[in-house]
């Protein structure tokens, strides 16, 4: 397939923004509506490239690698400069792409203090750059690179924009992601030797672990290891408390970042590297996974029912929806990951949008204090309704986004892939299921508190309190669609990651034997596990399906 | 002649040095300390090389004058300006760099 | 030869489940009538404001249209059901080759019989390579609720065009109320669970926002919390119910990952292809998704809340459609809970007794009430119980028939409350009602109607499917009649006394609302033609709907109208299973009457004669007697046996209503109700926000953050100590770099 963006496609999307941010510190800081201007136009212009990439994806072949550009890149360790778009990164890519110009947008008229939107822009777009690179990626040391590029303008941008507590909150963030990130290193290393590989290119590396047939234990300990490092990103259970504290602190474009894509990076990685390249550690793990996943659904709402604060309940929340993602994972099956992509793009936009909204809230009450807030639909009747309507969605309702990433995670946890125990999955996917009550309960008590009611007193005639501004409304427009969109048309998503999962869980298939990856091969595969789909085209008059 | 007493002399002046460098609290004394223990080592790069008929024990000693001299050199233009600056140049009183 | 497919075939031919894809137009695209509704509730949310009336002619348009729509929709049903003559009992399975041909145990190959059901199925999404379908099946059931739905949503439209006027979010209201439609419409003609989900989740929270209509008033928004919260609960047992359905249809056909399809999950759950014990765990999961939604004992507490709404959402979502979800659902999966729950068997199963003993609580729990629509929302509780235990005795048509005809006879109570709350400006039937009927004559009559519809004299609607319910327990084997699946003889009790305390309530409330003086203030009037004029049409409806299913056994009418209700709403197809039909006798019809005329006399014993003529002593409408006996407990406990018994008839007149209205059985179940159960739900949550309290502060903020900390900590003492050696002392440095020299120097000497 020849086509314009073959070769350049990618970099361009992944280092434009860097570019805009270099143009950015020429100009001087003064002008500011230039920086706003080149930020915007930057971040709209990967959208573009994205929009491109994503109109010639070839969408009957998601499981392939598109616009692959292969470059040497560090000689010495047989590192290459690989990226390269499939189904699985390709829905999390377009989300990167979206959130950031409508952060930017969002972040138009009004910069957190100490204001400098020169830095604070220049920041985005690095981190952009970072989070691009990282879902493009297609080597284990440019993966890492990425990851850590993700790292700095985050930390920065709580230490400087952030909330009272910010240094405490952005050095248990930097800190934390960073002792994960090490093990994680040591983890790609380890590979790399035992393997006694001639590269880091991910597929090759799946390949590489049966071909020199590492053992078992070894497998297990890498994996620990990778856990550690995505899992402490997830944020997953006994890693998660860096998370609370940097929502909280963080100001509002960079909670919603945040939210939105740093916390995919964990998961991502799972999906992309942990799970494919070490398939049969991640049978043994799988339980654990599964574990820490449901209580960190139980934890993460319960966490939740006790806060005070807005925006910590709603970092809270990100707790338990991520649970529902690595649940999805821990099952191993495709419909289990399935569920998971959907779940992070899901919890991508509403999660993003609610911590928008607390932003939005917070500008006009100065607080807050779920305690004190009160009447919104009252006093920003628009507003309110969104919020009522992201509250809907995140607490799972189905025509919306949240349920998708929800319900087929507590279905495939019912029945997980080989090997992995049932029985314990089963009850996990019972906990589950209790989770969905739980986080009905405490975000409609949210809701009913801040909206619901007359408006205080404190805040009764507040001229401060305006309905949604136009830069909000184009800012969260394409985020209410979309999750609009997904929830009653879910193959928006599903359609381009089913068969990108199938085959990236082939190798779990046929583990025994030594695999040579043509793609034939891989498509077989995926065709002795999907019977079902098989027969339906066939006999459609029969109802099958479902 | 023997080596032993050119190493003697050169031990007593390292050790004297050593004692001006460790115990006086006076910038130029201390400076002038280091000099005696450079030239310890002078005499014994000297007579080792003067014994042994090897040049390049006096090519390493006269690096070692040079080195020296620049030494003092940069060491008093610094004592002067802590001078200029404090008006006192006892380095007890100097910790600019504690921890 | 592919897979093996699993059909349902009559002893004459084969039926390939009973389902075509091919069909009359209407029958094909019910898809249809759910999307009108829903382009409405777009069309209302963007441009209601701005349209003269608000968006309301948008909502009632796009019913009207729907409503035609599903009458033409019924009528193609009905002639396409009539266009099937296979015989109605063909439950086996055969194999058929891949072109969809059965290949019966003859040998010989057979295109599909005329088949009954029509589905329509696009592809929705695909995952873990399957495709998962959306679609409408349509056929009996879901054609009678789709005209229910849609006629009595048209009718409560243009009620509320008047009831709410004027009203601070009119336009918003209406727009939910189209939303509701939508989503109930979809949840009718679901051709699939996961559909069914996904609707039966939207109808709850809409459910949500109307009864939450008034948000302001924390009340309001606090039981619109509940309803939604509880429901939520039972959604979870849905949840897992659906999945473990899911996978057993997969497990069941090796060549499948698992399927939604209700019509193959019904059809390997009737032909035991689904082992027991799986069916048996599914039945129980959902039937915890029908007591919520439907308002079964012990998860009903919600839906008296949820009369915080607007009158007309109470009649349309907590009585007419919402709340019968979960019966519909019941019948939709109708060959999973037969099989589950053993129906077939003689053995009192789990949904049998659910719903005896609601209907028992809901109808003790009406006595109590001050508040109309809290009357009529015990009712609503216990006549879902009345259609539940029909389900569980295996009365199906019975159970739809009941369905149908509560619909319209409820949502005529529920508006003529609504009409005269809307002319005393209260719910309250003991302080601000009386007297209403010579001012309110519209409202007075329909209300009769249905009031006597829902105790069920004949000949009105409520009596016949009423007794058709009784008929199917089966248990009155005395009194003629053929049994139904088996010999439920409690459930015939309960339903007998429910059928007396019915008639019970509803004469004290027609007393309490239309007779004696009017204790209210200002001066009442008639409401305007937009609310008499639904309330005329449900009374008719209320009045004639029963004859839709004349029993067999009357011969009141030629053969050929005998039971049409049954003839085109029961499927026919292997997706259903085989139940045992019953039919009514005239002396169970007898009897039934005399218990429930047995129930008003004795009520109205009570206020009619003695409450009005001490009414009359005192000078003033009173509500009860000033000074009645009000603890003959142990006589209302034994009410029906003591009929014939002249002796105690004095006690029992007031026994009934006192046990009723103040005895300790009713008191004890409403205390129940409020303190026990509800304690239970407040205290669950405050154990839930305590618990997480407890994690929060002791276990995240000490333990896993201490932890946190606490490394850091080590890393900050170390550095505190390791600082002193940093004097920033050129001397103390120059000492130790010579110490150490010299420490290495001995070290030299020592080693080397």
């Amino acid at each position: 397939m020849e086509n314009l963006l073959d070769g350049w496609g990618l970099t361009m999307a992944t280092f434009s923004p860097l570019l805009g941010a270099a143009v950015m510190l020429l100009i001087p800081k003064e002008r500011e509506d230039r920086h706003r201007l080149i930020a915007l136009v930057t971040s709209l212009w990967v959208a573009f490239v994205s929009l491109l990439v994503l109109i010639w994806f070839d969408l009957g072949a998601t499981d392939r690698l598109h616009f692959v550009v292969d470059k040497s890149w560090i000689e010495a360790i047989h590192s290459r400069y690989v990226l390269g778009v499939d189904g699985i990164s390709l829905p999390l890519l377009l989300l990167t792409v979206l959130i950031v110009p409508l952060c930017i947008v969002y972040s138009w008229n009004h910069f957190p203090e100490p204001r400098n939107p020169r830095a604070f822009l220049i920041l985005i777009l690095v981190l952009e750059t970072g989070m691009i690179g990282t879902f493009l990626a297609q080597d284990l040391v440019l993966f890492f690179v990425f990851f850590e590029v993700v790292l700095l303008p985050m930390f920065f941008m709580i230490a400087v924009w952030g909330g009272p507590n910010r240094r405490y909150a952005s050095m248990k963030f930097f800190l934390f992601t960073l002792f994960g990130s090490a093990l994680m290193l040591v983890s790609f290393l380890a590979l790399f030797f035992l393997t006694g590989a001639e590269s880091f290119v991910f597929s090759e590396m799946a390949d590489n672990v049966v071909a020199n047939a590492v053992s078992h234990t070894a497998q297990l300990w890498i994996f620990g290891g990778m856990f550690l490092g995505f899992g402490i990103k997830v944020p997953m259970f006994p890693f998660h408390t860096w998370l609370p504290d940097a929502h909280t602190e963080a100001p509002t474009v960079g909670s919603v970042i945040l939210a939105a894509v740093l916390l995919k990076l964990g998961t991502y990685g799972f999906i992309r590297i942990a799970i494919p390249i070490l398939p049969d550690a991640a049978v043994g793990w799988a339980p654990w996974i599964g574990l820490l996943a449901v209580i960190g659904i139980i934890y993460g709402a319960l966490g939740c029912l006790a806060q005070t604060d807005m925006k910590r309940l709603i970092a809270f929340s990100s707790v338990a929806h991520m649970g529902f993602v690595m649940l999805g994972i821990a099952t191993l099956t495709d419909f289990g990951i399935n569920a998971a992509i959907m779940g992070m793009v899901a919890h991508g936009l509403i999660t993003g949008m609610l911590f928008f909204l607390a932003g939005s809230v917070k500008e006009r009450y100065h607080t807050l204090e779920i305690s004190r807030l009160g009447g919104l639909l009252v006093q920003a009747p628009r507003m309110g309704w969104i919020f009522g309507f992201c509250a809907m969605a995140s607490l799972g309702l189905p025509g919306l986004a949240g349920f998708w990433g929800e319900f087929p995670a507590i279905l495939s946890a019912y029945n997980p892939a080989n090997g992995v125990p049932v029985e314990t999955f089963r009850t996990f996917m019972v906990v589950a299921a209790l989770g969905t009550v739980l986080a009905a309960g405490y975000l409609l008590w949210l809701l009913q508190r801040s909206a619901f009611g007359n408006p205080p007193d404190e805040f009764a005639n507040d001229p401060n309190i305006v309905d949604t501004t136009r830069t909000e409304w184009i800012a969260w427009a394409p985020m209410l669609a979309l999750i609009l969109a997904i929830g009653i048309y879910p193959n928006l998503v599903f359609g381009i990651t089913d068969d990108a999962v199938d085959a990236s869980l082939a190798p779990c298939l046929t583990v025994e034997a030594p695999l040579d990856h043509d793609l034939a091969e891989t498509l077989a595969c995926s065709e002795v596990y999907d019977l079902g789909g098989q027969d339906h085209h066939s006999h459609d008059h029969t109802a099958t399906g479902g | 002649m023997l080596l032993n007493q050119f190493l003697l002399l050169s031990a007593v002046l390292f050790a004297i040095g050593v004692y001006g460098v460790l115990a006086r609290r006076n910038g130029v004394l201390v400076l002038m300390s280091i000099e005696l223990i450079l030239n310890a080592v002078n005499i014994n790069l000297v007579s080792f090389a003067a014994f042994r008929e090897a040049v390049p024990g006096e090519v390493f000693a006269l690096f070692v004058v040079a080195v020296a001299a620049a030494e003092v050199g940069v060491g008093l233009a610094m004592v002067l300006l802590l001078y200029r600056n404090r008006r006192n140049i006892d380095l007890t009183e100097i910790d600019l760099m504690r921890g | 030869m592919g897979g093996l497919f699993v059909l349902a075939a009559s002893a004459a031919g084969s039926l390939p489940l009973g389902v075509t894809e091919s069909g009359n137009w209407f029958l094909r695209n019910a898809w249809l009538i759910p999307l009108l509704p829903a382009l409405s509730f777009v069309g209302i949310l963007f441009f209601g404001k701005r349209l003269p009336r608000g968006g309301s002619e948008l909502g009632i348009a796009a019913l009207g249209i729907a409503l035609l729509l599903s009458v033409c929709t019924g009528l193609a049903w009905m002639s396409h059901r009539d266009d099937y003559h296979g015989q109605e009992t063909h439950l086996s399975v055969v194999a058929v080759d891949h072109d969809g041909r059965a290949a019966d145990p003859g040998g010989h190959q057979v295109h599909g019989e005329p088949s009954v059901a029509v589905t329509n199925t696009v592809t929705w999404f695909q995952a873990g390579g399957v495709e998962f379908t959306a679609g409408t099946l349509v056929d009996g059931p879901a054609v009678m609720m789709l005209f229910m739905v849609t006629l009595v949503s048209l009718l409560i439209h243009v009620y509320s065009t008047d009831y709410v006027a004027g009203d601070r979010r009119y336009t918003h209201f209406f727009a939910f109320m189209s939303l509701f439609s939508a989503s109930m419409l979809l949840l009718v003609v679901s051709e699939n669970t996961l559909q069914l989900l996904v609707a039966w989740e939207l109808v709850g929270v809409c459910s949500f926002v109307l009864i939450g209509h008034w948000w302001e008033e924390r009340d309001n928004s606090d039981a619109a919390l509940k309803a939604f919260l509880t429901n939520r609960v039972g959604d979870m047992g849905l949840i897992v119910g659906v999945t473990v359905l899911f996978f057993a249809v997969g497990a069941a056909r090796p060549d499948t990952f698992g399927s939604f399809s209700i019509v193959e999950t019904n059809a390997l759950a009737s032909s035991g292809m689904l082992p027991h014990t799986t069916l048996l765990i599914a039945a129980c999961c959902l039937m915890a998704a029908v007591m919520s939604k439907s308002g079964q004992f012990f998860l009903h507490t919600w839906l008296p809340d949820a009369m915080a709404g607007p009158t007309p959402v109470s009649a349309l979502i907590h009585a007419a459609t919402m709340v019968v979800a979960g019966v519909f659902m019941i019948a939709r999966l109708y060959g999973v809970f037969f099989e589950g729950l053993s129906i077939a068997g003689t053995s009192i199963n789990l949904m049998a007794l659910v719903g005896g003993f609601t209907t028992l609580v809901g109808a003790c729990l009406a006595f109590v009430q001050r508040d109309i629509k809290k009357v009529l929302a015990y009712s609503t509780i216990s006549q879902l119980g009345y259609m539940v235990m029909a389900l569980g005795v295996g009365a199906w048509t019975a159970a739809m028939f009941h369905l149908f005809t509560h619909a319209f006879f409820k949502a005529c109570l529920f508006l003529g409350s609504g009409s005269v709350s809307h002319a005393v400006h209260s719910f309250d039937m003991k302080s601000d009602m009386g007297g209403l009927r010579r001012v309110m004559p519209h409202t007075y009559r329909t209300f009769m109607i249905g009031s006597i519809a829902l105790a069920g004299l004949p000949p009105l609607a409520g009596f016949w499917s009423k007794d058709e319910i009784l008929a199917g327990t089966g248990g009155w084997g005395l009194l003629g009649g053929t049994g139904g699946n088996g010999a439920y003889t409690l459930m015939l009790v309960m339903g007998m006394v429910t059928a007396a305390l019915t008639a019970a309530y509803m004469t004290r409330c027609v007393y309490l609302t239309f007779f004696g003086e009017y204790r209210g203030h200002g001066q009442p009037h008639e409401s305007g033609p937009r609310i008499t004029v639904p309330l005329w049409i449900l009374a008719g409806l209320a009045l004639v709907a029963g004859f839709a299913n004349l029993p067999k056994g009357f011969q009141l009418v030629p053969e050929s109208l005998q039971e049409r209700f049954g003839h085109y709403v029961e499927p026919v197809a292997g997706y259903f299973p085989q139940v045992t039909h019953a039919t009514p006798s005239w002396s169970l019809a007898m009897v039934s009457t005399l218990v429930v005329l047995a129930g008003i006399g004795v009520a109205a014993h009570y206020y009619f004669v003695r409450v009005a003529r001490a009414s009359k002593a005192a000078g003033q409408s009173l509500t009860e007697l000033p000074n009645g006996p009000t603890t003959r407990l142990a006589v209302a406990r034994l009410g029906h046996t003591l009929l014939a018994n002249k002796y105690y008839l004095d006690h029992l007149y007031t026994g009934i209503v006192a046990g009723g209205t103040k005895g300790p059985v009713a008191r004890f179940a409403y205390r129940t109700n409020q303190e026990v159960l509800d304690r239970a739900v407040d205290g669950v949550g405050r154990t839930a926000v305590a618990a997480g309290r407890v994690v929060y502060h002791q276990i995240d903020q000490k333990v896993v953050d201490g932890f946190i900390n606490g490394s850091g900590q080590v890393s900050i003492d170390s550095g505190e100590k390791l600082r002193r050696i940093q004097s920033g002392k050129v001397q103390n440095y120059a000492a130790i770099l010579f110490a150490a020299a010299t420490v290495l120097a001995g070290l030299l000497i020592v080693f080397v």
